[in-house]
């Protein structure tokens, strides 16, 4: 509660335009989960296009998902599912003031997304090699080619743009190690850590989908 | 920490002139690194005032192009980059932040009694991603420009342009952003921040306008982010989405753009009207008549503005059926904007009227919404659509609108909140005039142009056939007096900075919580944080308000 | 510029013409009246209620009517349903190409018309048309989209790239009257315009036998048909590597897929140009596209002779091979009907 006059003494941790902790944190979330709603319509759009090619070629779909290696595609989404626990740890550790909780859930939240974005490294490689990118370096000889070129543009756009969400999550969190370290984050405010928790759930929830949308389908026996 | 500094100064010692936002801090770093949401809206007021005249220069060489049926002024090739740029830079860096990112910016925490907005660190990262995406679409215009027209319809902006398409298309996106972040600011700062009593109910119907906008930014804006980055993908490495030469489709491009372009059109609108409920208000010292009715058909506009993109595809081989459902629901889009108009009319009845210059711009607002959404219920029309479709009958509508209307809201605004952001008053005489010239060089400009349309002349034509000319110079003549209308009130607001009569708290006696701190504001807002009571109204007048006590509901 | 041709509206030179303006009229009166009656009450109240010194320094506190509120979003919906309504109907009747129409066809292209009769005469950005005959063009695009446009007919359609669109009118009035492209297309959009010539039905006759008439369509795409080797595989009698050709445009047909659909225009453009997307039961891809090999213009006319090929003596049904079975039509029965 703000006095009447306006020097306030604030408490560490609180903004002051906010009057209590608990404002600041409802605010923070609201924000995040809002921020999260444009997100969903952002990979929607990508969804939507996926959905009405597929409807055009949906052989042509099948037959490139199955040029795509679901070994690795089940391995990172694993990994994904391992950094989202990685992730709670973190939260966790700043709700209940373990420093090293936190610092440890971070780093594992790192390391499981270099490990992913690493696997896909290895896989944009093969399909370079296997001459499958649109536009750049495609090749393909049989039926079909024009819907595979599709899929494989969708494929391409749709990981490349979850990856580039998962880049600037695993940069923030290195920017977070040094305050996490420092103790910035409380069980009173930890609302950075909380809200990035969600960012980054939410990314892995895309992956969810893009999984079985581009991998799975291989597996179709047409 | 500024935070400090800030508190100290917003209690001078007395007999010192008063400290407030504007004065507590000079030099270039605490503008450009402030967080407080008034410098943040001066900040975009300056911004935006440039690119308007960028703008409008262009609309200046267009209309002097289309005096004569020949082209004697420009090459084709710099006619579409002139249409192009005037489309981008008047929808994207002028029309789409004006209000919510200037007005909204400053006026919405005032409003409810809060000290800032929800998320001031994000305010300031969207006036940058503002920044960042328009000087790169400034940049690309300077050396060489686009000219796929603002709606970059495929497969010509994807393949067949030989203009900078791609990096229009990143600043165009960058300045999304700056959309999404306001969007989500508001709506945080609406649901969290408004002081004790005041209820959902008991907001002035300019925030709940802008709710209503927020909503559409932050659902639709993304959409026209993934579009853009689609057609930068296809346009760099020939991903194929939208260009049936390598198995896309065109009509995928327009449902995906439109389905962010028409609920724009809302977010261009909706704080307008939220402007024109806050003048009709103080200068009828009356309630908006039927409130309730009015805030929900903001909520209205916005959900039934996202179900009606295909209106925009009725000749594009969507499909019959495709195309009744979409007229059907374009016309009910109709239905909360006539409630809105009715209720101002309301307003208006028993009135006590002040004939200001924001009334002016009101009154003008109402007069010619009415006439572009008539004019859009026309469009709507299927059979009526075939004809007119991409012809000068939909400039002449979405000006009616975007300029006559929205324009006209935003510069209501910024008559009726300049006392409020400076500090000053202006002149009443040059004031009025201008807007005024405004109206009248408004209606010559657009009105000649409905003819044109169903006379047949296409858009964006820069030759045309002789019988059009009649029409065309009429439009010109009339482009001329508006621009004299806009260019006025440029010099008698900068001259009232320095020399401006020194306008006091409450020039209008006007309810509002604005009204009830300084001008300008002290840095925080309000030296005493607002406290409603149980029974406070948003547009209480009562004769008591007039002699300057404080309102008995501010308890 | 001279004021004694000034016109409100273009003439009127098709059979949907005056039904669009009857509409627009009764959409113009609705909105002026509306317009007006609210500058009116405007203007009527801003004087009415204006503060005066003696007066009430403030308005009088009436809240809201939800009876009004009730009537005045009723009233609005009433009218705009009805627009709707009779624009629907205006609209469907566009859209519903008569099966009897003469059979024109149009390319757009970067930035010029084409124009082709059925009787084979091309034009560039001109067409002459009879009175009275119902006509239906049907289009496509060589590059980017256009837009076909004639005031004077009121009527509009949009000209794409990779799929056909058509439109139709019937012609009332001799004359000669605007085309226009309505849809931005680059540099020359503005001189993507020509004049559609209405003629009375003996003149049109005496134009198209003064002219050079060249092949049909249909003329046109069986030397295409010949000179790309479709008769290799294309037999009348279902004895070549692919489906014959006889009698199919229109009719169902199954696919590999197991769906059924329409062999219209659309589809065989398809096959044509991506033989392998939607494959015919019981044939393997063997055919290559021809993308690229042949024009917009020649797949147009490959189509025109498509339709003018009757469909052979024995009933055409292609054959579903027994699964794991060797894939071709020789192999079964040519009296086999499908269920």
């Amino acid at each position: 509660m703000s006095e009447t006059s306006s020097v306030t003494v604030h408490a560490p941790g609180l903004a002051h335009h906010f009057d209590s902790y608990e404002q600041q944190k409802e605010t923070s979330l609201l924000g995040m989960w809002l921020f999260l709603v444009q997100e969903v319509m952002f990979f929607g759009g990508l969804f939507v296009t996926y959905v009405y090619y597929r409807s055009l070629y949906p052989h042509a779909f099948n037959v490139g998902a199955r040029e795509l290696d679901v070994l690795w595609g089940t391995v990172n989404t694993g990994v994904l599912l391992l950094s989202s626990f990685t992730m709670v740890v973190a939260v966790m550790g700043a709700k209940h003031g373990s420093r090293g909780g936190l610092l440890a859930g971070l780093w594992g939240t790192i390391g499981f997304g270099l490990l992913f974005l690493g696997i896909k490294y290895v896989e944009y490689s093969s399909k370079w090699e296997h001459q499958l990118v649109p536009g750049l370096n495609f090749d393909w000889h049989g039926e079909a080619a024009r819907g595979i070129e599709i899929f494989f543009s969708l494929y391409f756009g749709m990981t490349g743009m979850h990856a580039l969400h998962m880049v600037v999550g695993i940069a923030i969190m290195f920017f977070m190690l040094r305050p996490a370290a420092r103790g910035k984050w409380t069980p009173e405010n930890h609302n950075f850590v909380e809200g990035f928790g969600l960012y980054w759930h939410f990314v892995d929830i895309v992956w969810i989908f893009l999984f079985p949308f581009l991998y799975l389908i291989g597996l179709a026996s047409e | 920490m500024s935070t400090n500094v800030a508190a100290e100064a917003s209690h001078p010692a007395p007999g010192d002139k008063p400290v407030h936002y504007l004065n507590w801090a000079y030099g270039v770093r605490s503008w450009l690194l402030t967080t407080d949401h008034k410098r943040i809206g001066i900040l975009y007021l300056i911004s935006i005032t440039f690119f308007f005249f960028i703008g409008g220069i262009y609309a200046t060489l267009i209309r002097l192009e289309l005096l004569t049926p020949q082209a004697d002024l420009v090459q084709p090739d710099t006619y579409n980059r002139l249409f192009t740029m005037h489309g981008i830079m008047m929808i994207f860096f002028f029309l789409i932040p004006s209000i919510p990112a200037v007005l909204g910016n400053f006026c919405i925490p005032l409003m409810i009694g809060a000290k800032d907005v929800a998320f001031p660190k994000l305010n300031l990262a969207s006036w940058y991603m503002f920044m960042i995406g328009s000087t790169m679409a400034m940049f690309s215009l300077i050396t060489g420009g686009v000219d796929t027209g603002w709606t970059f319809y495929t497969p010509f902006s994807t393949t067949y342009s030989n203009t900078y398409v791609a990096p229009v298309a990143i600043g165009i996106f960058v300045n999304g952003f700056s959309s999404i972040f306001t969007g989500v600011n508001f709506m945080a700062t609406i649901h969290r921040m408004r002081a004790p009593g005041m209820t959902w109910f008991k907001l002035p119907l300019f925030v709940w306008s802008h709710y209503a906008t927020s909503l559409i930014m932050v659902l639709g804006t993304p959409v026209l982010a993934i579009t853009l980055v689609l057609v930068a993908l296809e346009r760099l490495f020939h991903f194929g989405f939208f260009d049936p030469a390598y198995g896309g489709d065109p009509v995928l491009f327009q449902h995906l753009f439109w389905f962010y372009s028409h609920p724009a059109v809302y977010i261009m609108i909706l704080p307008g009207m939220g402007v024109v409920s806050e003048i009709i208000a103080a200068f009828s010292r009356k309630p908006v008549f039927g409130y309730r009715f009015v805030a929900f058909a903001s909520l209205g506009i916005a959900a039934i503005g996202f179900l009606v993109w295909g209106h925009h595809l009725f000749l594009s081989s969507q499909g019959v059926y495709a195309g009744m459902i979409f007229s059907a629901i374009s016309m009910m889009v109709a239905v909360p904007s006539a409630v809105k108009v009715f209720n101002w009319m309301a307003t208006l009845f028993r009135g006590s009227i002040e004939y200001s210059t924001p009334m002016f711009y009101a009154l003008g607002f109402i007069g010619l919404f009415v006439i572009g959404g008539l004019t859009g219920v026309m469009l709507a029309t299927l059979g009526i659509d075939i004809h007119v479709h991409d012809t000068y009958f939909v400039v002449a509508h979405f000006h009616y609108i975007m300029v006559g209307s929205a324009v006209m809201g935003y510069l209501g605004g910024l008559h009726y909140w300049w006392p409020k952001i400076t500090g000053r008053l202006y002149s009443g005489f040059w004031s009025h005039l201008s807007a005024l010239l405004i109206f009248l060089g408004f209606n010559l400009t657009f009105f000649p142009q409905f003819l044109l349309g169903y006379l047949g002349m296409p858009r964006r034509y820069h030759v045309y056939p002789e019988e059009f000319q009649v029409l065309h110079v009429l439009s010109t003549a009339g482009a001329s007096v508006l621009a004299v209308g806009y260019v006025i009130p440029l010099v008698y607001f900068l001259w009232s900075l320095k020399w401006g009569r020194v306008a006091g708290d409450n020039p209008w006696q006007a309810a509002g919580l604005e009204w009830h701190t300084s001008s300008p504001p002290p840095v925080h807002n309000f030296t005493t944080p607002p406290v409603l009571a149980p029974d406070a109204e948003p547009y209480h007048y009562d004769e008591e308000l007039l002699t300057g006590t404080p309102s008995p509901e501010l308890a | 510029m001279s004021f004694s041709d000034f016109q409100l509206i273009p003439d009127g030179a098709s059979t949907l013409a005056s039904k669009v303006d009857a509409l627009y009229f009764f959409a113009l009166a609705v909105s002026a009246f509306f317009s007006l009656l609210i500058a009116v009450l405007i203007f009527f109240f801003f004087v009415r209620y204006r503060r005066r010194i003696d007066g009430p320094q403030v308005g009088e506190r009436i809240h809201g009517s939800t009876p009004l509120e009730i009537v005045w979003s009723a009233i609005p919906f009433v009218i705009t349903m009805v627009m709707f309504v009779w624009g629907a109907m205006v609209y469907y009747e566009k859209s519903q190409v008569p099966a009897d129409a003469e059979e024109f066809l149009a390319t757009g292209k970067q930035w010029m018309w084409k124009f082709q009769h059925p009787e084979g005469h091309r034009e560039i950005n001109a067409l002459h048309v009879p009175v009275g005959k119902r006509i239906r063009i049907t289009m496509t695009s060589e590059d980017v989209i256009h837009s076909l446009f004639i005031p004077a007919f009121r009527i509009k359609q949009d000209v794409l790239p990779g799929r056909y669109t058509t439109l139709w009118f019937e012609a009332t009035r001799p004359g000669t009257y605007h085309l226009f492209c309505a849809e931005y297309c680059g540099a020359e959009h503005s001189r993507m315009i020509g004049s559609v010539y209405v003629m009375e039905q003996d003149d049109y006759q005496d134009w198209l036998s003064g002219g050079r008439s060249g092949l049909t369509p249909a003329e046109s795409g069986a030397a295409l048909f010949t000179q790309h080797a479709c008769d290799t595989c294309h037999k009348e009698q279902r004895t070549g590597r692919g489906p014959s050709l006889h009698g199919i445009a229109g009719q169902q047909v199954r696919l590999a897929s197991g769906r059924t659909l329409t062999r219209d225009d659309a589809y065989l453009r398809q096959s044509i140009v991506h033989p392998g997307a939607e494959l015919v039961a019981g044939y393997p891809l063997l055919m290559p596209t021809f993308q690229g090999q042949i024009t917009e213009e020649g797949i147009l006319h490959l189509i025109a002779y498509l339709k003018s090929l009757s469909a052979p003596a024995a009933e055409y049904s292609p054959p579903i091979p027994p699964e794991g079975a060797e894939q071709g039509p020789s192999s079964a029965d040519p009296s086999e009907v499908n269920p």
